[in-house]
């Protein structure tokens, strides 16, 4: 064990030390060009390992994928668009993309409600309970999917009958007088209990987004609405969320694009089980268990596809910002 | 001083924003004489807090039980007998740290994690200075880059990846995730890094250069501290990133015993013994340790990098 942890430390400064010395040793050759060559050359030097970086483990691997999603399971003949066809036809394929269709229209949703219900709700308390709420809300951000996949396992546990509940989902039901469930069986609604737990780790970040957000909202507004004679509920849809409807639509673009990716609490839970498959599990599954290579690159090749409005919403923003 | 992007956190004055809207130091936007809420609205946000809290409690109260008392009973019953210590034990921990292997996925993780934080900072503030303050061909071409790869899903590279790492015959080693965490991660750190530094007053930056300072200088002895609180708020995200990352060490790194990291030990522990939840609790709450110690001593930077970076890929 010992000598695991030596190795391990000298793994990592081998790691993190050649990082640092790569950029000394490269900043003093260039500092030993003429000064002309020297100017030209040294931007370059300073963005070339993170230039190279994105290049050999984004761009690259992506543009393979892309080819290789026209190519059979093994990458070895080419077979056209086959493999995206079977996106639509392969019922397991099509039931995750129809699965990751309804993550994304419930999960931001519920996130952005959730985190405008507590910010704004937690606004109205004193500042020190307002503090202690959203920090209690903000929490579950630092836990792992992995982590919230089990601590809401044990929430849904299941036992038959009669036999003493010690999930507390089923403990309420029981109390309540009815038959405890088997939630993550059961296929009308498995989906939505995953969900939970989704919403239940980024829920804070919206919050804070959005609390920020309503903060911001200049007073003088929201005192005009009251001397108008505007109920509390009318100054809130009227006057205060439009004037957060920036935030509200990152915090709406953030989740979504998270939740297009979502895997762990899937792989954890059901493992796609139960009608709850979702792309990116059913991504990992085609090149792990039926190492179908094709197959899986068409699928990532979608998401990407996917993702892309995303993306050139965020390019335009940067280049707005720029030309200000 | 706006929130209308993803990256509140990521210019010198946005900062103040995250940190007032955890601690509620801001004026309220309710009536002044309502700063105590009504009780209908205390109610709502009490109840909220219970159903954000009462999960993690559970698991916590349950890591400490006996497997007898797990099974026997719910872990609510402790509220009416805590005093009855036969149900009580630290044996869940031991078993799961030495017999299914978390104490050296713990070790894993941290070996993982480390240089998959530092590494990309280094290069990406080498870049980030660049961006913000040197003049070359290319400059918001490449940039851009950055930016439109902030969102990509990382599982487009996964294939030719573990090909390529196969070749090299890295796959499953330390070296290929750390590569692959530096490479996922860059753009995010590059873009946040770049917008913080690009905000620096000019005159500190060109005082310096007056005064004599290579380009080296004022960036390591200058922009580097001033820029603190960016690569902080960065670092921490980054580094809860990958000590919570499951997908990435899975494919990579993968489940030998030498390699294997705690999300992947305990996904497999919740495969093979979904109903021992004696064990799987204790198991969850160790791969929640550090992230919780962050969380506690580190609020400020920790909310900024969390709102920071939820953008990434």
């Amino acid at each position: 064990m010992a000598i695991k942890i030596i190795n391990a430390i000298l793994a990592m400064a081998a790691g993190v030390g050649g990082g640092i010395a790569l950029f000394v040793i490269l900043n003093a050759v260039v500092e030993r060009l003429p000064i002309r060559w020297e100017r030209r050359i040294k931007p370059y030097v300073f963005i070339g390992p993170a230039i190279f970086v994105v290049l050999a483990f984004l761009v690259y691997p992506a543009v393979l994928t892309i080819y290789g999603s026209f190519f059979d399971a093994r990458g070895e003949n080419f077979v056209g668009g086959e493999n995206y066809v079977a996106l639509f036809t392969d019922d397991a394929i099509f039931r995750a993309i129809v699965n990751n269709l309804k993550w994304m229209v419930v999960v931001p949703a519920a996130c952005v409600v959730v985190g405008l219900a507590v910010a704004t709700l937690a606004d109205r308390l004193s500042a020190k309970w307002e503090s202690v709420s959203k920090s209690i809300i903000f929490l579950p951000m630092a836990i792992s999917f992995v982590g919230a996949s089990t601590i809401w396992g044990f929430v849904y546990a299941f036992r038959p009958e009669g036999r003493p509940q010690i999930g507390l989902l089923n403990q309420i039901v029981t109390w309540l007088g009815a038959s405890p469930v088997a939630w993550l069986q059961a296929r009308l609604f498995n989906d939505y209990m995953l969900m939970i737990v989704f919403v239940w780790l980024q829920a804070g970040f919206a919050m804070v987004l959005l609390s920020a957000a309503l903060k911001n909202v200049p007073m003088d507004t929201i005192e005009a609405a009251r001397v108008d004679g505007a109920s509390e509920r009318q100054i809130f849809f009227r006057v205060v969320v439009p004037q957060m409807f920036s935030t509200i639509v990152v915090v709406f673009t953030t989740v979504l694009i998270g939740v297009m990716k979502v895997f762990d609490i899937v792989r954890v839970m059901t493992n796609g089980n139960f009608d709850t498959e979702v792309i990116a599990n059913r991504f990992i599954t085609e090149i792990f268990t039926f190492r179908q290579f094709g197959r899986a690159a068409a699928i990532v090749v979608f998401l990407m596809i996917a993702t892309i409005p995303v993306m050139v919403v965020n390019i335009r923003r940067f280049r707005a910002q720029e030309s200000l | 001083m706006t929130t209308s992007t993803p990256t509140a956190g990521e210019t010198p004055g946005g900062a103040a924003a995250d940190d007032a809207a955890i601690k509620g130091t801001q004026p309220s936007k309710s009536a002044p004489d309502d700063r105590r809420g009504s009780p209908l609205v205390r109610g709502v946000v009490l109840a909220m807090c219970l159903v954000w809290t009462i999960p993690t409690i559970g698991l916590l109260v349950s890591s400490f039980r006996t497997r007898t008392a797990v099974t026997g009973s719910g872990w609510w019953t402790v509220l009416a007998s805590p005093l009855d210590f036969t149900q009580w034990t630290v044996q869940n921990y031991g078993d799961v740290l030495f017999n299914s292997g978390m104490g050296q996925s713990f070790i894993n993780t941290a070996i993982v994690t480390i240089p998959a934080t530092v590494i990309p900072i280094t290069a990406a503030a080498f870049a980030a200075y660049a961006f913000s303050w040197m003049r070359f061909p290319g400059r918001e071409m490449l940039f851009v880059l950055f930016v439109g790869l902030l969102v990509v899903p990382t599982q487009i590279t996964f294939i030719p990846l573990l090909q390529r790492f196969g070749n090299l015959g890295i796959t499953g080693t330390f070296l290929s995730v750390w590569l692959a965490h530096t490479g996922f991660g860059m753009p995010l750190a590059v873009y946040l890094l770049r917008n913080y530094m690009g905000s620096l007053p000019r005159e500190v930056i060109e005082s310096a250069k007056v005064d004599g300072a290579s380009e080296f200088q004022t960036f390591t002895r200058l922009i580097l501290p001033l820029s603190a609180p960016a690569l902080a708020a960065f670092a921490i995200f980054q580094f809860l990133w990958v000590w919570n990352d499951f997908i990435h060490a899975l494919v990579f790194l993968g489940a030998l015993p030498d390699v294997k990291v705690m999300t992947v030990n305990l996904a497999e522990l919740i495969g093979q013994r979904g109903q021992d939840w004696h064990l799987l609790t204790a198991g969850a709450f160790v791969t929640m340790i550090m992230p919780m110690i962050v969380f506690f001593s580190l609020q400020r930077f920790f909310v900024r990098g969390m709102t920071a970076g939820s953008v990434k890929g």
